[in-house]
Parts: structure tokens; C-alpha cells; sequence
């Protein structure tokens, strides 16, 4: 591991980036990642956060037309109330602020216990929960589906909305419309090593790969011998598809779980596409990369969001980070 | 009777004992959650035990209202509120009393691990930390060592329940045959109470 002593692992990755980020505002003490200009006068707050190792996610969304702060945690463990509580104070400009919040019970409870201390600040808040992952069942025998790659795409089409000047209503709005129409499923090829632990979470033999994995080292629901990447395609749309029953345009992300070479996921996007294709499923945008990725799992998730028009406007729309930009 | 400085002992050995036991319990989360749990239990622990030395809460539930301020700013995940909100609620019961007695102890804990069972949304058998705190506090108002024992056999009898709480639960029918680590940092609170109220334990505080 590329790595000084575990302990030090969060912080040092905020002071390198605050060192590559002049335009951000990196707070290594306070574990806080905010937009230089922020609060922006009459602008609704985007604040999200999470536990640390699935970067680029939340701190490198940070930035115009996307998330106006991020509160990084320790690694795979939900930020403190205070984190999120200095963080709404930051970028609070009198027109609220939303909470994107992944379906973790801790994260849930660390984000409502911070909701509750600032909105005794005056700070109005309203919390949209992603829980996009279609490998757990939805029910009361589990803590509900986990949020993984909606979290992008929430983020960056709720974040548009905002930097439109959009009030807070609408901004919550469309931030669950995104959630309410986005499925992942996820794979691993290989477990992953926690900086604390120093070996890999759970046990899984090259030549054999693990179906519906979370980003944390969860083990998944299911492990069968390795599968080319056209079947691991075939099973993961299938799975999305039987949720998602999309009846109108999707926007696509093929995710890497941090380990597999974007070569590998370019050809597995070529598979994806090709049974989106055979199921009648039109495109209307497609993202390749590392985006949530769980430290150096080797695998990658798909997911889906159907979209409406101002649904795809503002995927379109500008975006200023370091993770994710495009437009003027 | 027990004093503020009992109270700030059973805090310094959670913390002792969490320090010693950390690298069991993050196993048994590597098993059926995501490996962090004595780390995150350590970190929280230990600033418990640092924030008690500098301030110096002066009474029995302040003490414990401090420690879990501390744990919900230190710990994050599903541990720092469930833990924090324990020990807060727990402390708020107790008042300002100078000194509690054991059946007090055990009526202010019930009501800190209500307040748990509300917050998590969990209940007996969901295969959580409630698992072990549940049946000590039935019988704490009798000794620290029926609860501690009561607190152990609680945390080992999750291992055949299947998780319907937390991240285990997405795991379904894979949760069978593994402790939850919860249950078993629980179990180390409980058990700390027995090692605070030991005559020869004073010297911890």
C-alpha cells in the first residue's frame, strides 16, 4: 500500500489535494472539502459526504454545477455530525441546503443527527437518500438498499439544478426523481484491503468472482466461477433491467471499482451496451470510469437512470471539478 | 453506592478493554461487515478516555453524557450515534446525582438502551448490539458479573441469527454462523463495569 502509517491515510489524501485543488478549500483537520466561492449569494447547498475509499467520490464532485461540499470519513466509515454541521454553515447562503445521502445506517444517522444541530443554526435542510443498489432486497429484514453509483448521477443533476439558482424544493425534487429512476449492480473480481486491516475483507480465490458486492468489501449475494465480461454484462443489465423497466432513454455508468484498467472497462461497456441494445433500450449518455470505487477492488457496477428531457439538460449542463468537467 | 470516579473508571477500562480487543472485533466485521469496527471503536474509546482526563465532569451522568458527546464526534458510522446515544441517554437519566445506586445504574442503562432500540429501529434478535446489552440489563440490578456473563452469552447466540440491521443484513442467509461484532464490543462495555467495581480497579481512574 501506497501509504505512510494507516491512521493518516484520510488526511493525507486532503492535503495532497489540497495541494492539486487551489480552487477548493481543504480542510485536513476538520475533514471538510468545500467550494472556494461558496456560500454563492441566493444558491442552494449541495452537501454530501461518506466514509473515505471511494474516491473520486464525494470530494472530487466539489465544485460548480455539482456538489458545493463534501465531508470525508474515516475509510468505509460514515463522517461525524459535526462534520456536515460546519459544512452546511459553509455553504449556506440563506436558500437552504440539501443532503445527498447514501442508504447506510450510519451514514443515515450521522446525517440526521447533524440535520437536527443545524437546523437549530437557522440552517433550513432537506435530505434525499440514494439507495440505488437493486443486489440487496428492499425489505425489513435488511437496513434497505445500499446507495452506490445514483450517488453521481444525483449529485451532478441536482447540483446543476442548484447552480441554476432553483430553489430548494425543486433541487430535493429532482434529486429523487434521479434516485427513484437509477439501478446498479456490482462485481468483484477481487476483495479489497482496508488500510486498518492490511489484508484482503473476505476471501476470494482468483478464478472465481463475487455477484452483487457492495462498496465496502461486503461480500456479495452469490460467487460462481469467472465469467467473461459478455456474461458478467448479460447478468448485470439483466438484474438492472428486471428493476428498472425503463421505458423511455437511460444515461449509463460503467463504473470501476478502483483496480481494473479502464481498458477492461471500456470493453465491458462495449458488452453492456451491446445487451441494452438487444433488450431495446435506448442510450442517451454513457460514462466510463472510476467514479465509486471501493480502495482496490478489482470489478465495476452498472448503472442505470432513465431520464426526461430536463432530466438530461442538465447531465448536459456545465461542470467544474476534479473529478468530473465538461461544458464551457 | 457508586461515585463519579466508578463511573470515569468503567470508561477508562471500555476504553482498555476496546484497545485490547480491537483487532478481534474488527475480524468479526471483516467476516459479515466491512472490517473497521475496533478501529473505529478504538478511536472513539480512546478520545473518551483523553476528554475525561481534561475535563473533569463532576457527576456520575455527566460523566457518561461527555463520553458519548465524544463518541457521536469521534467514531462516524452506525457505532459513534448508537454508542453515543446509549451512554448520553443514559447519563441524562442518572442526572446530577453525586452518587447512583446499582439498581439506578441499571434502570438508566435500560432506558440509554431504549433509546438505542429506538434510534437503530432494531430489536431482540435482529442479531446488533442489542443482543448482548438487552439481557444485561434485565439482570444488572443484581450483580456486574451476572450482567457481564448475561452481556457474552447474549453476543455469542447471535452467531446463528440471521442480520435483519445494519450492514450484515445485506448479506442475507451469509450472516448465519458469524458473531455479530456489535454484540460482542457490547459485551465489552458491560463487562468493564465488573472490572471498574472491583475493590483493586481503583487505580484505573
Amino acid at each position: 500500500m501506497l501509504i505512510n502509517v494507516p491512521e493518516t491515510v484520510v488526511a493525507d489524501g486532503l492535503r495532497g489535494m489540497a495541494a492539486a485543488h487551489p480552487e477548493l478549500v481543504v480542510d485536513p483537520e476538520n475533514r471538510l472539502v468545500v467550494r472556494r466561492d461558496a456560500p454563492v449569494p441566493g444558491k442552494v447547498g449541495l452537501v454530501s459526504g461518506g466514509g473515505s475509499g471511494h474516491e473520486p467520490l464525494h470530494a472530487g464532485f466539489v465544485g460548480p454545477g455539482m456538489l458545493s461540499a463534501a465531508c470525508p470519513g474515516e475509510i468505509f466509515t460514515s463522517p461525524v455530525p459535526d462534520q456536515m454541521v460546519r459544512a452546511a454553515a459553509a455553504v449556506d447562503s440563506g436558500a437552504g441546503v440539501l443532503f445527498v445521502v447514501k442508504n447506510y445506517t450510519g451514514d443515515v444517522l450521522n446525517f440526521d443527527m447533524a440535520a437536527e444541530l443545524a437546523e437549530d443554526e437557522g440552517v433550513q435542510v432537506a435530505r434525499v437518500l440514494i439507495d440505488d443498489d437493486v443486489a440487496v432486497a428492499d425489505s425489513t429484514f435488511t437496513a434497505g438498499r445500499r446507495g452506490t453509483g445514483a450517488t453521481l448521477f444525483v449529485e451532478k443533476i441536482a447540483g446543476a439544478l442548484a447552480e441554476e439558482g432553483a430553489p430548494l424544493e425543486q433541487v430535493e425534487s429532482v434529486a429523487r426523481r434521479v434516485n427513484d429512476s437509477s439501478r446498479s449492480f456490482g462485481v468483484a473480481l477481487s476483495s479489497v484491503t482496508t488500510p486498518a486491516k492490511g489484508t484482503p475483507t473476505f476471501d476470494l480465490p482468483s478464478g472465481e468472482l463475487e455477484l452483487g458486492i457492495g462498496i465496502h468489501g461486503e461480500p456479495g449475494r452469490e460467487r460462481r466461477p469467472m465469467m467473461t465480461s459478455g456474461e458478467i454484462a448479460d447478468f448485470a443489465v439483466h438484474a438492472v433491467l428486471e428493476d428498472l423497466r425503463p421505458s423511455g432513454p437511460v444515461l449509463v455508468l460503467v463504473n470501476g471499482m478502483g483496480a481494473t484498467p479502464l481498458l477492461e472497462l471500456y470493453g465491458f461497456n462495449a458488452e453492456v451496451q451491446r445487451v441494452l441494445s438487444e433488450r431495446g433500450v435506448s442510450v442517451a449518455r454513457t460514462l466510463v470510469g472510476n467514479y465509486v470505487t471501493s480502495l482496490d477492488m478489482a470489478g465495476c457496477s452498472v448503472t442505470l437512470c432513465q431520464v426526461d428531457e430536463e432530466m438530461l439538460r442538465l447531465w448536459d449542463a456545465p461542470v467544474q471539478t476534479p473529478a468530473l468537467r465538461w461544458g464551457r | 453506592m457508586l461515585d463519579t470516579a466508578f463511573f470515569r473508571r468503567w470508561m477508562t477500562a471500555t476504553a482498555a478493554a476496546v484497545d485490547r480487543e480491537a483487532d478481534r472485533l474488527t475480524e468479526l466485521d471483516a467476516a459479515i461487515g466491512d472490517a473497521d469496527h475496533g478501529s473505529n471503536m478504538r478511536r472513539g474509546f480512546g478520545a473518551v478516555a483523553d476528554v475525561l482526563e481534561k475535563e473533569e465532569p463532576a457527576a456520575p451522568g455527566a460523566v457518561l453524557t461527555l463520553a458519548g458527546r465524544q463518541l457521536i464526534s469521534t467514531v462516524g458510522g452506525a457505532s459513534g450515534p448508537l454508542y453515543g446515544t446509549l451512554l448520553r441517554h443514559t447519563g441524562k437519566r442518572l442526572g446530577d446525582e453525586r452518587e447512583v445506586t446499582l439498581p439506578q445504574l441499571a434502570e438508566a442503562l435500560a432506558a440509554g438502551v431504549a433509546a438505542v432500540a429506538q434510534l437503530g429501529g432494531a430489536q431482540a434478535g435482529d442479531k446488533t448490539m442489542l443482543d448482548a446489552l438487552l439481557p444485561a440489563v434485565e439482570v444488572l440490578g443484581s450483580s456486574f458479573g451476572e450482567a457481564k456473563d448475561a452481556a457474552l452469552a447474549g453476543a455469542l447466540a447471535t452467531v446463528p441469527l440471521r442480520a435483519r440491521k445494519g450492514r450484515a443484513s445485506y448479506l442475507g442467509e451469509r450472516s448465519i454462523g458469524h458473531q455479530d461484532p456489535g454484540a460482542a464490543s457490547a459485551a465489552l462495555l458491560v463487562g468493564a463495569l465488573a472490572e471498574a467495581g472491583e475493590p483493586s480497579g481503583g487505580g484505573a481512574a
